[in-house]
């Protein structure tokens, strides 16, 4: 089971979910053509949420509309807030146009989270494919900063091209770690770009991690989870030790409109955060 | 350790797991050690194609040259792959160019030797085509994935 992330901390527990609380937008980053992260500090000092590495929460522009965003940040630095998300609609792009010093309703943190106790003695392997290593870095963060609790780590990366590459500078900084093993492939390059061409999957079969004691953490795109699963699982992962991140039309957070239902289950109250035995049989029923 | 022929290189490389010593010993006449720099062609387009690559260290592009755009790269290589199954196929000539991207290590065999020796020993052959074919299917299915726009869904 992915971690139920009830949060260790009380503060979190008296915060009414359904109640935005106001932030001040204190940068924005763009990352890609239509990428950016976005950086805010709770306007009163009493709303100190704190997170697990995996869970996201509810963005409100005001006046445009409410959308679930993944936290990108480090679990550390709370109660600052790091979101990464793409220009995909009309929330969105209004959030991009944000100036510094606005103010953002936030809801949350909802969900559970990557499995970083239990990881604690293993190896790790993040696969992550275009924005999905959003979601993923604060769980590296994590790891990073307690390094001596896990064996070997390793980062795969895909997306479709150099320009795609999201946190590049800090792509940079960890491949330079001894303690961090990084590759990175697009799907198409031109004679400029030096690093791997081919899609994420092929990096499995020679990544450096022990099949047998390993934990997997993968985000993307349902179709990358789906056969990057398939990968580690071919490579000797035992199923349960594979976990994925969903973010199906989550809309309420709470498990009630049911925009982010997938059988029995809501994406954003059972979810994000899965481990592929619970997800698998859900990724192959075609209806849903 | 002392090593007085490229058998022991190529019965380590990956490709070659599992293949019968016997077998090891009939490529080992084929084959010869060779290096390429950084930025050097392996190979271009239409060249003829009689040799094939155990890369050992390094790594390489495949590319399609597009006219005024250059090259576009398709596919990357390096250690423990292989490179190049033109060589099994008539009429023996290359459809990518193959450009260095840093300082690579591989063994090359002489396709035209190694069919030669496939003719004459057909298990050998068996086993050579067996894991072409094999490294064939997964090309494909990277490929198909790649088709999917994984990263764009």
């Amino acid at each position: 089971m992915a971690t139920r992330a009830n949060t260790k901390h009380a503060d979190n527990k008296r915060i009414d979910p359904m109640l935005p609380r106001l932030f001040r937008v204190d940068k924005i980053r763009k990352e890609t053509i239509d990428t950016f992260t976005l950086e805010l500090t709770p306007r009163e000092s009493s709303d100190r949420i704190s997170y697990e590495p995996g869970q996201f929460n509810m963005l409100y522009v005001f006046g445009v509309g409410e959308v679930p965003i993944s936290i990108s940040g480090d679990p550390a630095t709370a109660p600052q807030l790091v979101h990464t998300t793409r220009v995909v609609g009309a929330v969105t792009r209004a959030m991009r146009n944000l100036k510094v010093g606005d103010s953002i309703g936030v809801r949350g943190p909802f969900g559970t989270s990557w499995p970083v106790i239990k990881a604690e003695g293993h190896d790790v392997v993040i696969l992550a494919g275009g924005i999905g290593l959003a979601p993923l870095r604060p769980a590296l963060y994590h790891i990073l900063n307690n390094r001596t609790l896990y064996g070997k780590v390793v980062l795969l990366y895909g997306t479709r091209s150099p320009g795609d590459i999201l946190f590049r500078k800090e792509l940079e900084q960890w491949r330079s770690r001894f303690d961090l093993e990084v590759d990175v492939t697009v799907d198409y390059a031109t004679d400029i770009w030096r690093g791997n061409v081919g899609v994420v999957t092929t990096l499995i079969p020679k990544a450096p991690f022990d099949p047998m004691d390993t934990i997997a953490l993968t985000c993307g795109p349902e179709v990358m989870m789906r056969f990057c699963a398939a990968g580690l699982v071919k490579r000797g992962l035992p199923i349960e030790n594979i976990y994925l991140s969903m973010e199906r039309n989550m809309k309420c957070a709470i498990g009630l409109c049911g925009h982010c239902q997938m059988g029995n289950t809501f994406i954003c109250k059972d979810g994000p955060v899965f481990s592929y035995d619970q997800m698998k049989p859900l990724l192959i029923q075609r209806e849903i | 350790m002392v090593v007085d022929n490229l058998g022991p290189y190529l019965a380590e490389h990956p490709f070659l797991k599992g293949m019968d010593p016997r077998h090891i010993e009939l490529m080992v006449g084929c084959a010869s050690n060779v290096r390429f720099d950084a930025g050097k062609y392996i190979f271009r387009e239409n060249d003829e194609a009689n040799k094939f690559y155990f890369i050992r260290h390094g790594k390489v592009a495949l590319e399609i040259f597009r006219p005024i755009k250059g090259g576009m790269t398709v596919h990357t290589l390096g250690e423990g792959d292989v490179m190049g199954w033109a060589w099994l196929f008539p009429p023996h000539y290359r459809n990518l160019d193959c450009r260095v991207i840093e300082l690579t290590r591989a063994i090359v065999l002489d396709g035209t030797c190694l069919r030669g020796k496939c003719d004459e020993d057909h298990k050998l052959g068996y086993e050579i085509m067996k894991r072409f074919a094999h490294l064939m299917e997964q090309e494909l299915e990277a490929l198909r994935i790649r088709l999917l726009d994984i990263y764009g869904n």
